[in-house]
């Protein structure tokens, strides 16, 4: 594997159809570590999910250069298959089938599967093992998918969406399998347009925008990039001084809201000027940037 | 430490993929993966047919019942040889139609738009594996019922023993491989489960009635009997009559070495259809739903 990575993609292209035809990854390249959870953010429609498909070796490359566990995933699926686990976006089952019965079908098409049984508990799916799966609600498919993904013990674990359509109780139980298999050894690839998603979990994360790879780096990094905020009500303070480290200010819907990138520096010259002069700063707020403001950012300033 | 945490590291193998989960190594493993993981495509495919009151009357009723609803056409007609046998061996053709043409065309649409075959696609099994393992239960059923109901009717009937038995298992099994693949190439052109009866019925109504199975084609006007030779189902019925009582009716019965000339275009015309429908599933087949 040359201690690059164990999931690896070079100025990788895919475009639908003939050439002229729509490319929906345009030149996408990174690499995820033995072990890493690594997080693909991005609105609909940025490509995520044509990369995955890619990753996981089931459509070829249109360009580039894509490698799992050092090898072509599409053409070399023989080899990458048994040590991999995919959950799609949107992946069926047959609706007659129980929730067992339907584990137990693909654990027979596993190389090294886990136990049926112990696997549904997994997911909280042992008191629904026989219930067809038609009669499942959406959420429970998505944690049967999941189960699935996981009953051939991958060493690598691809995961598209795969908490969309959960509840808040069943998302934190998924998170919580999630990491418990990542400190089993597991690396993950997961994408998600949940930004606290990938805050929970992600090492590392990549913003997909329009094909591209827009920013990517821990989520320190790409918090750091933007500035943190402080708000309070404008009424009755008076015009603010000249504060350290502070990009602008605006007052809207009677709030003051500065944008700074030295947070503690001017939260404390705020606070000392407002003691000065015996001002209550009412509602006063004061955060970091969020991966919502860098993401945000990114889906805005990319020129159609 | 949770439990889930301790429950999921003491079956999880982490870091390389040498561990001792792992089967089916070397070249006897590697069959019996091929085996493994059809046997479990199969099982689950027969759960779900019979669950499936249609498809399971489709596959046990119809074609006995079609055997003796069209029996009594062949009273007056010259068909040179015991319409008895005639009847008999025109089982095999409902059965390819029914069971195997029609019943697993819908099975390959039903799966493909419930995203079945796209999920099976991201596992271990090769796309030809998904494709079989479907259609074990379809293939075998049509096999076991012709396998029952030859003898079964043969000693009923006071019927001759076949002149030249492989050649009617070698007719059946051709028969079996055209219609499976003939159902996935159907598929691809046929959006729901609905629609099948409408897109496999243009086939089944010309095989039934110009194939020989119901009656001759040569009671057709020429030239539709020399045309109908070429027709997928005809040479699995042709192969079959010529096996049993060893004429296909236009001329006199022959022994074993006799039968093995005029097999020769029969045998030919599968092997092309099997050609046909491998480059067409090949080239063809949709394993998504069409957006």
């Amino acid at each position: 594997m040359n201690g690059t990575g164990v999931v690896e993609a070079r100025g990788l292209r895919r475009r639908y159809g003939a050439s002229g035809g729509y490319e929906a990854v345009r030149d996408v390249s990174f690499a995820v570590a033995e072990g890493e959870l690594f997080a693909l953010l991005g609105t609909n429609g940025a490509g995520k999910t044509s990369t995955m498909e890619v990753l996981e070796g089931l459509a070829p490359a249109t360009g580039g250069q894509v490698r799992v566990l050092g090898h072509d995933p599409f053409r070399e699926r023989r080899a990458v298959r048994p040590r991999i686990g995919v959950m799609l976006q949107e992946g069926g089952f047959p609706s007659t089938l129980t929730v067992a019965e339907t584990a137990r079908m693909w654990a027979g098409t596993l190389t090294r599967p886990r136990s049926v049984a112990p696997t549904l508990e997994l997911v909280d799916l042992a008191h629904r093992a026989s219930t067809p799966v038609q009669q499942l609600s959406g959420g429970e498919r998505r944690r049967l998918d999941l189960a699935l993904a996981v009953l051939g013990r991958p060493d690598v674990l691809f995961l598209d969406e795969p908490t969309t359509g959960l509840d808040p109780q069943s998302r934190q139980n998924a998170w919580e399998l999630i990491r418990a298999l990542r400190a089993g050894g597991t690396t993950i690839l997961l994408t998600t347009h949940y930004l606290t998603e990938a805050q929970e979990l992600a090492d590392r994360v990549a913003i997909m925008h329009r094909g591209r790879i827009a920013a990517h780096g821990t989520i320190g990094e790409l918090v750091r990039r933007y500035p943190a905020r402080i708000g309070f009500a404008a009424d009755g303070v008076p015009a603010l001084p000249e504060l350290p480290g502070v990009r602008d200010s605006t007052t809207t819907g009677g709030r003051v809201t500065i944008r700074t990138d030295a947070l503690q520096e001017t939260l404390t010259a705020l606070l000392t000027w407002a003691q000065r002069l015996g001002i209550t700063l009412d509602g006063l707020d004061a955060r970091e940037a969020s991966l919502d403001e860098a993401f945000m950012a990114i889906a805005e300033e990319v020129p159609a | 430490m949770t439990e889930r945490d301790t429950a999921v590291r003491d079956s999880t193998v982490s870091g390389t993929g040498d561990d001792m989960g792992a089967r089916d190594t070397g070249r006897n493993g590697r069959t019996a993966g091929v085996r493994r993981r059809i046997t479990a495509l199969a099982r689950a495919e027969l759960l779900l047919l019979l669950r499936n009151r249609l498809a399971l009357g489709t596959a046990l009723l119809l074609p006995i019942g079609s055997l003796f609803l069209f029996a009594p056409i062949l009273e007056d007609l010259d068909i040179g040889m015991a319409a008895r046998a005639y009847s008999l061996t025109g089982l095999a053709g409902f059965l390819l139609l029914y069971v195997v043409y029609y019943n697993l065309a819908t099975a390959y649409v039903a799966r493909r738009e419930e995203l079945v075959l796209k999920r099976l696609r991201t596992g271990e099994c090769t796309d030809a594996e998904i494709l079989a393992g479907t259609a074990v239960p379809a293939v075998a059923g049509a096999l076991i019922q012709m396998a029952v109901a030859v003898p079964v009717g043969a000693l009923l009937l006071d019927l001759p023993v076949p002149v030249n038995a492989p050649l009617m298992l070698l007719g059946m099994l051709g028969g079996l491989v055209v219609f499976w693949l003939l159902a996935a190439a159907s598929s691809v052109f046929t959006r729901s489960t609905e629609l099948a009866q409408l897109t496999t019925m243009p086939l089944v109504l010309i095989c039934l009635f110009a194939s020989g199975v119901v009656f001759p084609a040569t009671q057709w006007p020429d030239p539709v009997p020399e045309i109908a030779r070429f027709l997928p189902l005809t040479p699995v019925m042709e192969l079959m009559r010529l096996g049993w009582v060893g004429t296909t009716g236009e001329r006199a019965p022959v022994d074993f070495v006799g039968t093995l000339r005029p097999a020769g275009l029969p045998l030919a015309v599968l092997v092309a259809w099997i050609g046909v429908g491998v480059w067409t599933v090949r080239r063809f087949f949709r394993w998504e739903p069409r957006r």
